[in-house]
């Protein structure tokens, strides 16, 4: 009977611990073993290379991979050939839980242009707020054998939510909240790529307005600042967001600082609710003080280039002449999207490697 | 069992003197130890193991009334029983809110008969918790609610916090604040920092608590109210409370275990499970916290038990909602995080579980003395355990400590005497039984 005895463990607690004299403060490390077990948090999704769902977190190989393939699909694009045949059979849905004309068009031509089929499933925000709706939606698609889903998302980490919820489908980040718009940061390098003659290191890049809320920024410092260039931002202080030069970025109190000497700026597009929200005064006042204007514009390297990733507010954000100079690259970002899309769609389904159905020339075009 | 059986607790060790004892606990209370015990007496071997009264909670969401699919009383109580407590504060923000006697007399009824462990009702202090016009405090103060708060969110007018702080005065009972500027919190879904930046997620700054928490202060300090700060997450929190006991108001606070183990990084890659309000704090927040409860600014642990279902916490992170559970990881997480890397002493960590609570809301002392009602914990601070949500007793299994590995394990719970929980491997020993046995 003695085996029924209470098994409490027979260690006497540590006479320390009793002790009423509190050591002093140090941090809090735990001894031994314990804690928290090994962190797996953002790896699985993130690292799996049938998902697109960030420029962080990508290394500097990745990045100069993707935008070499991106450029040969763009020799390839202007050649004016017919569809290729690459991703025939692959189903690429383009959920759009945010209106994007422009975006989604851009990988609609994409797909198209690899010879994959799209579908486009576009809602409102407001009938599919839960996410799980989104979720039972995109698992039909992926029941009807679709390989890739293309989200574009009002809220920050759906896209990364849903590649953890889901089994076999791939999934392209195309704007997730205030996140990453990895294809729009991977259009942009590529921009400044062609503009910079493909030297990144040594050069800065000023970014310029709603810091706060620009997902293209976030995904164009992760990626810039990777590859070597210095980013500095700049804006009102109600739009930039809190310890952002933990990313890596330089901050700038005025837009004349920002602009001098550096080799690029981009504008971001400022929204309306901005001033609703009491973020800002007037547009007057944010035209006045960070628009782009030809003086300003002056200021930048001989070669400097002006990015914007549109719609652009012509007056507010930068000014006629900016917006058609010679040095607006503007026209060069939203061709090189259709480039970059190809690159990024082919590099995922190529990651599929499904076991039926569906099989992918893995021949890049020349 | 019939409850007039004697119960022997043997070998051991006072929470307060460290002496190796032996505890007798008849009919519900602590009675000195018998020389000679009985034949049908039935014995605990403690093996060294702490006995201490049993914890107190001052900050659980039981979910029930019309939440049953995220806690029910039942469920949520005997969770609170497999951690240790033998007392637990619940929250009025259910559906439909607490706020009339009828409800809190329900609550505390559901309580009784699960058994757990005594449950004490917390009734808003408006009605609805809208913040527009006072519950009747009198009323439910006479129906059983040990304290009044609109927790899940602030009183947002400092007008209805003054009236309703003089209204409460005769009651005795604190006003439990949730400390949050709505304005400054907007659509903030995790602390504001580095890590809100990263991840593109709407940030709340600290202040939207310390703002609040001063208010508060300056008018418990007008109205000679009992205010009580729930849950503090912020280093300029911490001093606002440092600073109301300098001035000699009669302002108390409690943190949580997840403000001084965790930080906002613990966010990750939008790990919902890491989704709480307040949220969790920058590294300098939880070293001011540590900093706190070592100094005794902090009065009270608490641990805002706030379960959801697996399918709710599932969701994006922006529309996941804020909670974790902690009632099955509190004390594991003091002895691991407070205890053993000798921040605090194992008594003091003890009695921010158990005295201080009660002094907070001004319940009875209780002790392991003959003569005290035989609500106690008995608990191994060395054990070592890995925290798995699928044995929680909870319905709830959104933590943020799954996986962890912490050392301090409650062996045993007595209510009244009864026990209420008994750790999985712990057996009971009849002398009587094994002397026959021997023989």
């Amino acid at each position: 009977m003695t085996s029924d005895t209470v098994a409490a463990v027979p260690t006497p607690p540590g006479a320390g611990i009793f002790s009423t004299s509190e050591t002093p403060l140090g941090t809090a490390t735990v001894p031994g073993d314990l804690g928290a077990p090994a962190r797996s948090v953002g790896a699985p999704a993130a690292a799996d290379p049938r998902h697109f769902l960030g420029l962080e977190g990508l290394s500097r190989a990745t990045l100069l991979t993707l935008l070499a393939d991106a450029a040969r699909e763009r020799e390839w694009l202007k050649l004016g050939e017919p569809n290729r045949r690459d991703l025939a059979g692959l189903t690429v849905v383009l959920a759009f839980i945010e209106d994007s004309t422009r975006t989604r068009t851009s990988f609609e031509i994409a797909a198209q242009r690899l010879g994959a089929n799209t579908v486009v499933f576009a809602s409102a925000a407001s009938s599919l707020n839960k996410g799980e709706t989104l979720l039972d939606t995109v698992r039909l698609f992926e029941a009807m054998g679709a390989g890739l889903v293309v989200v574009r998302h009002p809220s920050s980490g759906a896209p990364a939510w849903l590649a953890r919820q889901l089994g076999s489908i791939g999934v392209l980040n195309a704007g997730d909240g205030m996140h990453e718009h990895p294809t729009q940061g991977l259009l942009d390098l590529l921009t400044l790529h062609d503009a910079w003659q493909g030297r990144f290191e040594g050069r800065r890049l000023a970014i310029v307005g709603d810091i706060a809320h620009s997902r293209v920024a976030r995904s164009a410092i992760a990626g810039l600042t990777t590859l070597g260039c210095r980013v500095t931002v700049c804006g009102p202080g109600t739009l930039i967001p809190a310890e952002v030069e933990e990313l890596g970025c330089d901050v700038d109190t005025t837009l004349e600082d920002a602009l001098a000497g550096a080799d690029g700026v981009m504008a971001l597009r400022l929204q309306r609710e901005r001033m609703e929200t009491g973020l800002l005064p007037t547009i007057a006042e944010y035209a006045r003080l960070w628009g782009l204007t030809p003086e300003r514009v002056a200021l930048l390297a001989p070669d400097g280039v002006v990015l914007h990733p549109g719609p652009v507010n012509r007056g507010v954000e930068m000014a006629h002449e900016v917006a058609d100079g010679p040095r607006s690259r503007i026209f060069d970002q939203v061709a090189n999207g259709v480039a970059v899309r190809c690159c990024v769609l082919r590099r995922c389904a190529q990651a599929l490697r499904r076991p039926h159905g569906f099989t992918v020339s893995v021949a890049a075009p020349r | 069992m019939s409850e007039s059986t004697l119960t022997l607790l043997r070998d051991v060790t006072h929470w307060r003197t460290g002496e190796r004892i032996t505890l007798a606990v008849e009919d519900g209370v602590v009675v000195p130890a018998p020389r000679r015990p009985g034949a049908h007496a039935r014995v605990f071997e403690g093996r060294g193991a702490v006995v201490a009264p049993g914890l107190v909670d001052l900050h659980v969401h039981l979910r029930e009334p019309g939440q049953a699919a995220k806690e029910s009383i039942e469920t949520g109580t005997r969770a609170a029983a497999a951690g240790g407590f033998t007392s637990i504060a619940c929250m009025p923000n259910t559906d439909p809110i607490v706020d009339t006697p009828a409800w809190v007399e329900w609550v505390r009824r559901r309580g009784e008969a699960a058994a757990h462990c005594n449950v004490l009702p917390i009734a808003a202090v408006t009605v609805g918790q809208k913040g527009e016009q006072l519950a009747p405090l009198e009323a439910l103060a006479r129906a059983g609610a040990v304290a009044f708060s609109d927790d899940g969110r602030p009183v947002t007018s400092a007008a209805m916090m003054r009236r309703a702080l003089e209204y409460a005065k005769p009651t005795g009972l604190p006003i439990v604040c949730h400390e949050e500027d709505p304005t400054l919190k907007g659509d903030g879904v995790m602390h504001e920092g580095f890590t809100a930046t990263r991840l593109g997620l709407r940030g709340i700054p600290a202040a939207a608590e310390s703002v609040m928490c001063r208010r508060d202060a300056d008018l418990a300090e007008l109205t000679g109210g009992r205010v009580h700060f729930a849950h503090l997450s912020t280093s300029a929190s911490f001093d606002a409370l440092r600073d109301a006991k300098r001035r000699g108001l009669r302002v108390t606070g409690e943190t949580c275990p997840h403000y001084w183990v965790l930080t906002d990084e613990a966010v990750g890659d939008y790990d919902t499970h890491a989704k709480m309000n307040p949220p969790l704090r920058s590294e300098a927040d939880r070293a001011a916290c540590i900093a706190a409860i070592a100094d005794g600014t902090i009065d009270c642990f608490a641990t805002d038990h706030a379960p959801h279902t697996a399918d709710e916490k599932a969701r994006p992170f922006t529309d996941a909602p804020f909670g974790i559970v902690g009632l099955e990881t509190a004390l594991a997480l003091t002895l691991t995080h407070l205890v053993h890397p000798g921040h605090l002493s194992m008594t003091r960590a003890l009695e921010l579980w158990t005295d201080a609570p009660r002094y907070c809301f001004g319940l009875p002392p209780v002790s392991v003395e003959a003569g005290s009602p035989a609500d106690l914990v008995i608990f191994d601070p060395e054990a070592e355990w890995t925290v798995d949500p699928e044995a929680f007793h909870s319905k709830g299994r959104n933590t943020p400590f799954a996986g962890w590995r912490l050392k301090g394990r409650v062996l045993a719970t007595l209510l009244h005497g009864t026990f209420t929980h008994v750790a999985a491997g712990v057996h009971f020993e009849r002398p009587a039984a094994a002397a026959a046995a021997a023989r």
